[in-house]
This record gives C-alpha cells, structure tokens and sequence, in this order.
C-alpha cells in the first residue's frame, strides 16, 4: 500500500519568542548591552516618577477652597502639591482682570469662533449642506441655551449665510445684469456705497457711534464680494465671513463702548483669553502678510524684491523680545505727539510683522516647489498675475508647506508668553502675578505646571491636527 | 498663404497703462513714494518728540558714565564705567549662556537624537515622552519654572546643598571652586595646544597612508592619549602650579571661589533641555535620511556597526543635520534673549533695559542691539553658506 506522505503539524514557536515575553526579549533584553540599558533606564523611572506623581496626584490637596487646607495638609506631613490655588484662581487664570460681569462677552466671542471655525477645520466631518445646516441649527440652540435669543440668531445668521449665499446669488456674478461692463462697474460702486452709508446710519441709531465707520467698511467690502466677484462657493464665504464680519463682531464686543456695553479697557483683559488674543490675531494677520512678502521676494520688480529680502532677514535676525521693545519703547516716539497706540495693539503689531517674515519664508519655500508648468499654463491662458495666484498656486503651495505653517503656529503659540516682558497678563503673567498675591504665597510651581499643561494641551493638540491635515491632503505623496 | 490683414479689435497701442512693465514701474514708484514719506514722517516726529523730551540724539552717550552695576561681569566693570563698558559687559554675558548652552544643548541633542532610534523600546520611549514633553511647553516658561520654582526656593546659604564640601548649591546659586595659576602654568595649555596640533597631523597622516597602502591607523586613540598626557606632563614637570579656591561659608554668605548666578544656570538648563529636543529630532531624522542600502552595503563589505557607523552613516547623516542644527544655535542666541525676564544680565537686560530707561536713547540702543543680533545672524549664515558650498549633498 503506497503511503501518502502526511506533513508533521508544524511546531509552534518556543514559548520564549512569542507573546510579551517574546516582545520583551526583542526588546528590551536582544543583548547584555540592551539589558543593561532596560535596567537602568526603570531605575531612573522609579526614581522619578513616583514622587512627582505622589506630589501632583495622591498626596496633593484637591478640595476646599482656602490656603488653611492646604497648610494643615502641609503640617501633616503630605507635602503634596496644592491645587486648590489654581481652583480658585481659575477665573482670573482664564480671563485675567476682565469685569466679571462681563465675561459672557468673552465666551462668546470664543464660542462663536470655534463654530465658525469648525467647518473650515475639519471639512470631512461636516460635508454636505444638510449636515452643514444641521450644525448650524445645533450650534444656534446650543447658544440659545448660554446666552439667551440675540445670541442665537446671530450664530444661526452667521452660520447660514455661507449655505445661502451662493444660491441666491445664481451662478453668475450679480453684476452680470447689468449689461457692459462700464454701467455694471458703476452700478456697482453706487450699490457699494449705498449700502455702507445705509450700514453706518443704521449702526448709528441703534447707539453703536463708534463701530459705525469700521461696520459702514466691513460692510462695502462684504458688498464689493457680493457685487463684483460672485460665483463663490460656501467655503469661500465661510472665509470671507471669518475675515470681515467676525473681526468686527469679536473686537466690539471684547472692547465694548458700543450698543450699550460697557468699555473694558486692554489692561484688564488677561489670562488664556489674551493669550489666545494675541495668538489668534498673530496667526490671521501673519499669514496673509507673510504670502505678499513670499510673493514680493519672488516677484521680478528690483524695488519690491529688495525691500522684501531687507525686511525679512531683518526681522529673521533678531530676537523677538527686542521686536517687542521696539513696539514698545521706539515705536512711540514715531508718532506725533497726540497719537497714542495702545500696548496690546502695539505688540500684536510687533508680533504680525515678525511672524509674517518666519511664513514668507516657508511659504517661499512652497512656492520654490511648485513646477513652472502650473505658471506657464495660467499665463498661457492669459491669467492674470493675482488670479493665478490666488486660484492656483497659492492653494497648492499653502498646502505643500502645512507642516511649515503649523510649526510657525506652534512657536507663535509658545511666543505670546514673551507679551509678558512688555507687561502684558497673558496665562503667563497672570500666573506671576498670582503668585506675588500675598495670601498665596509659595504656590510657584503649582501655577506654572497649570500654566505649562494648559500650553502643553494646546500645541499638542494643534501637531496632531497638522499631521491629519497633512493626511487628508496627501502633502507627501503628491510631490516626493 | 495671404497674409491676414491686423485685427481691429486687439490693437497693440490700446493703453499704456496695460504694458505689465509700466505698471510694474508705476508700483514701485507708488510703493517708493509711500515708504519714503513715511521715513520722513517718522523722522521728523521722532527729533519733534525728542527735543520736547530734552533728549539729544547721537551715540555721545556711549561715552558718559552709565552709573549701574551689574551681578555678573566677565571682565573689570564698576557703576563708574561707560555705557559703552556696559554694552559690552552685557554682550560678553549673552555670548557666555549662548556658548554654554550651544555645548550642552547639541551633547544633550545628539544623545537625545540616537537614543529615540535605539533598538530598545523602553530607551526610545522615554527619550520621545521628554521630547513630546519638552518642546510644547513655551522656553519662557520653562525658564521661570526653573528659575522662580526651583531655584529661588533652595536653602540660603547657611543650608546649602554641597557635593564634596567644594560646590555649594543655594538661593543664591552655584558656588565653585575658583582656580589659582602659579608660575610657569602657561606650559600646560601650551602642551594642550601642542597636543591637539599634533593629533589632527597624526590623523592627517594615517588618512593619507591607509588612503595609499590600505593599512589602518589607531589615530583616534593615539590623539586622544596625546591630549590626555601632554598637558599632564606639562604639569607635573612644572610642579602642579595649580591650585583652588574652595568657596567657604563666612557670615551670612559664600566667601571665595567662583559664583555662578542662579538666573544663569535657570537660562542656561533651560536652553539646553529646551533647544535639544529639536536638536534630538534633526539628528534623528538626519539618520533615517541615510539610505539603507548604504547600511546594508557596509556590512556586505564586512565592516563592524561601529565603524559602518563612524564611516558610512554619520558622514552622511551630518550633511543633513549640520544646517538646520546651526539655525538652531542661531535661535537658541536669540532666545537667551529671555534673560531680561530673570534679570540676567545680558544685552537686552543691560543694554536695551537698564541703559535705555536711563538714558532715553531709545532710537539709538534698539538699533545697536538690533544690530549686533543681525551682526551675529549674518555670521553664522556665512558660516552656513560654506558649509552648503563645501559638504552638502551633491548629485541630488
């Protein structure tokens, strides 16, 4: 009888190389050397990390609200950190100085950025109008809920407006009417001017005097869009919106003095609110100045170039502290007499200028990637130089250099704590300032793990949404 | 072919104004004229507000007494020095924690860099965490952590930490022993220098010889023996002519020895663990960036890791670490510019904070400050620029 030939089971890996015991030996133990390396390494674990966590965690005081807690806790001999500091110090860790009565405005404003941000931010969530509509219907009645209907309906206005826009528009620009181009352009300009006077009486009756003139300009070039350009889709509006009507609405009601809310001046604005101020401001100010500095160091005219090249290895040269003294202490005298800037205005100028020359370069950078084909086609087509700028290079360069631009945006975040050299209360300053409060004294180290952690959250979170934008826009696999 | 007769509609002298090169040259005039009025503007406000404020402008201040004191002077200085004495006093402060935290940031980096690729995943763990950690917390912060946090609640000086009886560590910061040089101690540096001379032409010469004949060379540890010894020799036949000042306690403070500020060692331990994590991530990344065939290659050919290392991978690596690592040294001269927030006295503090608020001369100390920090950028770009001319990648 032939014998078929039956194959042994195979027999499984030793019980050494599989399983976490296996994992270990790969690696941690592959050699003495390595061993060695393991054993050191968890010696210099633990003894570290159980005392700092024993401080921070097991030993540290978490309720009450007194120094006495913890000083009794202290006296006992667990001397764990002390949280209960920065629990009731949190206000003003988050809003600085600003009126208490008055915070809502501060939260709102925050509110209102991160609903009109969150579409532009994480497209793939909300694609498609319904589920667009659909957020901005929740996000009116979630802000129903916190701040009452004229909250409510303005969200739900600035939400919509972007979904609505282009279909009532029709796909073609309005001007188009109108037949030529002469009595369009006319018409228009008469349109535009129409409505800002319109705009600025309005403002005025209903007490805003002083938002009249800037409401009366956001709202001709928001016409001029309208009238002129048309055919733009709901993101583009989305970023029109962010960059006239939000500005407008966070400045008057953060500032106050208009419609009825009382002034609060810049000197009590402090905390995370200001620092995310500054970095807000810095990081929408920055990079557009950044693109046109980008773009005059590659233009073809000497003038443009040269003074482009000048102010950016300028600026690239120094350390930002002395941007920040010079803002401070030199910029001043360039005034005439009268003319008074105030502080948090003069560092934002400081700091925009000087971001903006870290982003030229990394925009360069992008633009230095881009084949000269993509030029030569558009102006083959007959483009001209600012349209094929902002239809076709810039969106591909901005988003070759993502990485770029988020590791600018991550040294700006950091950077606003330097504000504090010029006196301003950032999350920083205020941390200082908390500590030199004579009834809690000796909490250094508390405020600044607090402060530390709350920065830590912030950058960590903004490099990993620079890795999934990276994701999301194939940056690596289109040009390497 | 008949030739076609000019089109009406597209008749070349429609406007001058449509010409892209008169409409460039029409902008930058524009963009001239702007730039130059406001100059002037700014200048004429500035000598206005400066006459009010009885202020004469001009560098002569350099020359008046600048009537300060500073904690920490590398060379002779009293209140009764110039300002130009104190501009360089607090130049020489920022070059000092700008070079010691150069030294110890790339030490700390490197290591940083090559243990976050190492084989063992409990090593290359702890050295991301640190990263991760480390380089999202802002340095100004880390700098006040240190310096209010850590530093300033240690013991006086009655109760100071000491390692060895010699180094004292108190609120008042770090008291080492201060060296004395007797006579005839210049032969030891001397012998030093020799030595260094004498192992860089040593490795020259085996280079060239395993170049030739293919024979190897222990040039490394010949020159370092060489560096080792000569000074030692030097000192013993000269009878050790060095000796120490051990700081001691007399009174309420440290007399003797050599006092290192705490606002220093704050800036400077902050400028190392902060500038090494970016450090650390060049270094890695400027080794992955080495191929791996070229690894692989290497132990084809039978070399050992270790000399495939110092052969094949760090050759090549450094080409790609070394110019973002010296932009990085640039940044940290430029970030030691947080001293002011500490009271360190480096230039910013000294110069463009104390001497500023007290003479008024804000015009003319910006701009010197400003200038010595292009000054020192435009260097270390130089530098850069010939490193690119002479090692970077060619062929790609």
């Amino acid at each position: 009888m032939p014998q078929t030939w039956q194959p042994k089971p195979p027999t499984p890996s030793p019980s050494y190389s599989t399983g976490w015991l296996g994992w270990a030996r790969k690696n941690l133990f592959s050699s003495p050397g390595n061993a060695l390396l393991t054993l050191l390494s968890l010696a210099v674990l633990l003894a570290t990390l159980p005392p700092m966590l024993r401080w921070g965690l097991w030993d540290a005081t978490w309720l009450g609200d007194s120094r006495k807690i913890c000083d009794s806790a202290a006296q006992d001999g667990s001397a764990g950190a002390c949280w209960v500091f920065i629990k009731v110090r949190l206000e003003v860790f988050l809003y600085g100085f600003y009126p208490e009565a008055q915070r809502w405005r501060v939260n709102f404003t925050l509110a209102l950025l991160g609903l009109a941000a969150l579409p532009i931010l994480a497209p793939t969530l909300l694609r498609g109008t319904l589920r667009q509509a659909l957020f901005a219907l929740a996000a009116a009645l979630l802000m129903l809920f916190t701040f009452g209907v004229p909250g409510a309906v303005f969200t739900a206005c600035y939400l919509l407006a972007p979904l609505a826009l282009p279909p009532l528009l029709g796909q073609r620009p309005f001007l188009e009417l109108f037949a030529g181009r002469l009595a369009g352009a006319i018409t228009g300009i008469l349109l535009t001017g129409l409505a800002a006077l319109l705009l600025y009486l309005a403002a005025g009756q209903a007490g805003g005097g002083g938002a009249a003139g800037p409401i009366a300009v956001a709202g001709a070039v928001l016409a001029v869009f309208l009238l002129f350009i048309g055919r733009l889709t709901a993101g583009a509006w989305r970023w029109i919106l962010l960059f006239t009507v939000y500005p407008l609405v966070g400045f008057f009601l953060l500032v106050g003095n208009v419609f009825g809310l009382p002034l609060v001046e810049s000197h009590f604005w402090g905390g995370l609110f200001l620092t995310l101020v500054v970095a807000g401001t810095g990081m929408a100010t920055a990079l557009p100045i950044g693109i046109l500095l980008a773009l005059g160091r590659r233009s073809t005219l000497p003038v443009i170039k040269t003074l482009c090249v000048f102010f950016i290895e300028f600026v690239r040269g120094v350390p930002l502290v002395s941007v920040l003294f010079m803002a401070s202490v030199m910029f001043p005298l360039f005034l005439p007499e009268n003319v008074t800037f105030d502080k948090l205005l003069r560092a934002l100028i400081g700091i925009a200028f000087f971001y903006a020359a870290y982003m030229a370069e990394v925009i360069r950078g992008g633009l230095q990637a881009i084949p000269k084909g993509q030029f030569e086609a558009a102006m083959a087509l007959g483009w001209p130089y600012w349209k094929m700028m902002a239809l076709i290079i810039m969106p591909q360069t901005l988003r070759l250099v993502i990485p770029g631009l988020a590791n600018n945006v991550l040294s700006l975040l950091k950077d606003t704590t330097l504000v504090a050299v010029i006196g301003l209360l950032d999350l920083l300053g205020v941390a200082k300032a908390s500590m030199a409060d004579p009834e809690w004294l000796g909490f250094t180290k508390e405020a600044y793990i607090f402060a530390a952690l709350v920065f830590w959250v912030f950058c960590f979170a903004i490099s990993r949404y620079s890795v999934y934008l990276e994701k999301t826009y194939h940056t690596s696999q289109h040009y390497n | 072919m008949a030739k076609r007769p000019p089109d009406k509609q597209t008749s070349w002298k429609s406007s001058r104004l449509n010409d892209p090169r008169i409409r460039g040259w029409l902008a930058q005039a524009a963009v001239l004229a702007i730039l130059i009025a406001a100059i002037v503007y700014g200048i004429y406000n500035v000598s206005h507000n400066l006459t009010k404020a009885g202020i004469t402008t001009g560098f002569a201040f350099l020359s008046h007494p600048a009537g300060f004191d500073i904690s920490q002077t590398l060379i002779p200085y009293s209140s009764r020095n110039t300002y130009a004495d104190a501009f360089v006093i607090g130049l020489l402060n920022t070059l000092l924690v700008s070079l010691l935290g150069i030294i110890s940031a790339t030490v700390l980096g490197f290591f940083l860099g090559v243990i976050r690729l190492s084989p063992n995943w409990i090593v290359a763990k702890m050295a991301e965490t640190y990263t991760e950690v480390i380089r999202n917390i802002p340095l100004l912060l880390q700098v006040l952590f240190w310096y209010l946090a850590i530093l300033s609640p240690l013991p006086g000086p009655r109760a100071a930490l000491h390692v060895g009886g010699a180094f004292f560590l108190c609120n008042r910061g770090l008291q080492i022993p201060r060296p004395i040089f007797g006579e005839n101690f210049a032969a030891t540096p001397l012998a030093l220098f020799a030595a260094i001379v004498l192992a860089v032409v040593i490795s020259r010469w085996a280079k060239r010889r395993q170049l030739k004949t293919g024979r190897p060379f222990p040039s490394l540890t010949c020159g370092l023996a060489l560096i080792v010894a000569m000074p030692l020799i030097a000192l013993t036949a000269t009878g050790f002519p060095l000796h120490w000042e051990i700081p001691a306690l007399s009174g309420f403070n440290f007399k003797g020895g050599i006092t290192v500020l705490p606002e220093l060692i704050a800036l400077w331990l902050s400028l190392t663990l902060y500038t090494a994590t970016f450090i650390g991530e060049y270094v890695r990344s400027g080794i992955l960036a080495v191929d791996k065939g070229q690894r692989e290659a290497a132990y084809a050919l039978g070399h050992r890791p270790w000399m495939t290392y110092r052969l094949i991978i760090i050759p090549q690596a450094m080409r790609v670490v070394t110019p973002p690592l010296i932009s990085q040294y640039l940044t940290l001269v430029k970030n030691s510019s947080l001293a002011v927030v500490i009271g360190y006295p480096d230039l910013i503090h000294v110069f463009a904070g104390t001497a500023l608020n007290q003479s008024g001369q804000a015009v003319e100390i910006i701009s010197i400050t400003m200038a010595v920090y292009l000054f020192i950028s435009l260097i270390i770009s130089l530098i850069m620029n010939w490193y690119n001319k002479h090692y970077a990648l060619r062929g790609q």
